[in-house]
């Protein structure tokens, strides 16, 4: 019972929230309803068993690219009333495409209906892991049977990171343009820093 | 899982890796002036690491076959014969190249450091036994290159260098791994072993092409023709020392990666792969002959030279035996000691500034301003072009042996009238070294560090190199005897 309705609050939720990413006229509003969308498929996720999906969802989806949309929508700077300058326009296109979509979709439901195509069979059949979470499962493959391969792809972003400061840092000689003192920026006093002027009118300021 | 046997077989890499890392610190920390430091260490650890390999090769037979980590990696004697002669290789390239950044006052810590993780790329690229092992390992060791290619960052041809050899290496990869998802997909596993027994039972269209596309990358990694067309430029364009390297320790281990792939998981398919590797072999030596006719710049020419050199290789390859194994692995320890030679030579040319003299017009004249290097480049190109006193010959020799035991004689035969072609212009090279007339002032003294490195492989490829037939066709064969209880 309380499956269920949690199922269908979820659900409601998802669909009202990815509804709301779209309609919302803010970009900001929108970023914070994919959030809310992306918290209620995480329940979903919960629901049917998949926790690890679920926390990758919280984790990864939210904690990090949802923030970074936020942040990249904040510093864009949008015109609205261009945004829906195009809209009767380009009206007919969009039911056009929606409407491809839709056949898309019957057809693909159809068919799977209809039975699934053998596009070829494993010759090997690989054990299912039984009698453990999804967590302990991944973990085990991805640390204990891939643990050789796990470290080189951490040696892998290394390498990457040692290439990408190698080819771009470089360290501005003392007085060249870019040169920065970090000691003589912290010891910066606001007395120093700032100077209030008086400009007279039509007459440019020497600063 | 027995994580002791599994630690212990992988060491060498375990070694570089943590060697690197704590290198990695001591540049952090000392900033530039530990370049030359870090240098030595680094050459220091390369040196364990290879003395491990020739334990693990020495102790390596057919019952201890070195799996690791539920065989991900496997250190027989083929993988550990492989990394010493990797291990020696950027040994060899490290020596002679703090000189060629020097000049240019651009020589960093990292370099040696790169170098490391290249090797320890390159090392699991020769031991991988499974399809991950062996990506992973390509790409630690392609990536370290693309950003060795452009270490020369206030030059714009390195940069040009590191980006081509970036995207089109990227590429490839693509295509690698294209291949190899199709091959798990119709086989269920990525283990070299399961997927040999996967085939036998069923071998369908689909995996036919994941092979061919496997097969292509690897074309790619070794510039075989009709992937090569990136080699020219990424030879000329990056910095001396490190074209030295990329003609010499990434071929060896991307050759030999080759191998295992065609002898391991695909040794059932030989029909399937055998006409790829005919086709890439001719190719390659028919247009690394033919492109290096034209070329001015020495770089160039010298990559042509190594496409061509791959070509005779990927013969010995096409024989599909462990005896067309064995001739491989000879002519890769003959070509590793011809370039690594050849370009030390090149970086030894400089006029009385400093500036590398690079061009064919540049060295004209050579046998009046320094004899003795002009002797041993009439040496290095006499070998590569296969002239029968000096070494080079006998790698000709046995490829050519091994593909006529294995019925292919036609090739053998289109193999050595195309390597008359190539015979031209490394008698062009010795031609103008001789005969024409000095155009450019040449340096007339090299440090001791080069002459070594220089002398050691003159002395490998001239007719002394004889006396190493016997123990290096013993070493081989029992580097390819690592196969037999496979097939």
């Amino acid at each position: 019972m309380i499956q269920t309705v949690a199922f269908y609050l979820f659900s409601v939720l998802v669909i009202a929230s990815a509804v709301m990413v779209i309609m919302a006229r803010n970009p900001v509003h929108s970023v914070l309803w994919l959030i809310l969308a992306f918290f209620n498929a995480a329940g979903l996720m919960v629901l049917v068993g998949a926790e690890f999906i679920a926390m990758l969802l919280v984790i990864v989806y939210v904690g990090a690219v949802a923030v970074l949309f936020l942040f990249v929508v904040m510093m864009l700077d949008i015109d609205f009333a261009e945004l829906r300058a195009g809209f009767v326009k380009n009206f007919p296109l969009g039911i056009a495409i929606a409407l491809v979509l839709l056949a898309e979709l019957v057809l693909g439901i159809g068919a799977y209906r209809a039975g699934m195509i053998e596009l070829g069979v494993a010759s090997v059949a690989t054990a299912p892991v039984l009698s453990a979470s999804n967590t302990a499962s991944l973990g085990a493959v991805l640390y204990r049977d891939y643990l050789f391969l796990f470290e080189a792809a951490g040696l892998i972003l290394l390498v990457a990171m040692i290439g990408a400061i190698v080819l771009t840092h470089r360290r501005r000689p003392e007085g060249a343009r870019g040169h920065q003192d970090i000691g003589k920026q912290v010891r910066r006093d606001p007395e120093k820093a700032t100077v209030m002027r008086q400009p007279e009118i039509g007459k440019g300021i020497d600063l | 899982m027995f994580y002791a046997s599994s630690l212990y077989f992988t060491g060498a890499e375990i070694g570089l890796s943590l060697s690197a890392l704590v290198l990695l610190l001591v540049a952090a920390w000392g900033g530039q002036k530990t370049a030359r430091l870090v240098t030595i260490l680094s050459v220091a650890a390369l040196v364990g690491a290879t003395i491990f390999s020739i334990h693990l090769f020495d102790t390596a037979s057919v019952e201890i076959a070195g799996r690791a980590f539920g065989d991900l990696y496997r250190a027989d004697a083929f993988g550990s014969f492989g990394k010493i002669l990797i291990y020696l290789a950027t040994v060899a390239v490290l020596i002679v190249t703090p000189r060629f950044f020097d000049h240019r006052g651009a020589y960093r810590p990292e370099y040696p450091v790169l170098m490391l993780f290249n090797a320890v790329g390159m090392g699991m690229m020769v031991s991988a036994t499974d399809l991950m092992t062996l990506y992973i390992g390509l790409e630690m060791s392609s990536l370290a290159s693309y950003v060795l290619a452009s270490f020369l960052r206030e030059d714009t041809r390195s940069a040009e260098a590191g980006l081509k050899y970036f995207v089109l290496g990227a590429l490839a990869s693509g295509i690698i791994l294209y291949g190899v998802s199709l091959v798990y997909g119709f086989t269920g596993t990525t283990n070299y072993d399961a997927i040999r027994v996967a085939f036998a039972a069923n071998f369908s269209t689909g995996a036919l092409f994941g092979v061919v596309f496997v097969l292509a990358g690897m074309a790619f990694k070794v510039s075989a023709v009709p992937f090569h067309m990136w080699t020219p430029d990424v030879y000329e364009g990056a910095p001396t020392p490190v074209t030295a390297f990329f003609a010499s320790a990434p071929k060896v281990a991307a050759m030999a990666m080759l191998v295992r792939l065609a002898m391991e998981p695909f040794a059932g398919e030989v029909d399937s792969w055998r006409q790829i590797v005919i086709f890439a072999a001719l190719a390659s030596i028919v247009v690394g002959a033919l492109g290096a006719i034209g070329q001015q710049s020495l770089k160039r020419l010298l990559a042509y030279s190594s496409i061509n050199n791959v070509g005779f290789i990927l013969i010995g390859l096409a024989a599909a035996t462990p005896g067309g194994v064995a001739s491989v692995l000879t002519y890769l320890v003959i070509y590793v000691a011809m370039t690594i030679g050849s370009f030390t030579a090149l970086l030894m040319l400089r006029d009385p500034s400093g500036e590398p003299l690079d061009n064919l017009a540049d060295i004209s004249g050579l046998s009046t301003s320094r004899p003795v290097l002009a002797w041993c480049l009439l040496a290095l190109m006499f070998s590569l072009a296969g002239i029968p006193p000096l070494f080079g010959f006998w790698g000709k020799f046995v490829v050519f042996q091994a593909a006529i035991q294995a019925d292919l004689v036609a090739l053998a035969a289109i193999g050595i009238a195309a390597s008359v072609i190539g015979a031209f212009y490394y008698l062009k090279f010795i031609k103008v070294m001789f005969f024409d007339d000095a155009t450019r002032e040449v340096e007339k003294h090299s440090p001791t560090g080069h002459w070594t490195v220089l002398v050691i492989c003159v002395l490998i490829i001239s007719p002394l190199g004889y006396l190493l037939t016997i123990p290096l066709g013993d070493w081989t064969t029992r580097a390819a005897a690592s196969f037999v209880a496979v097939m």
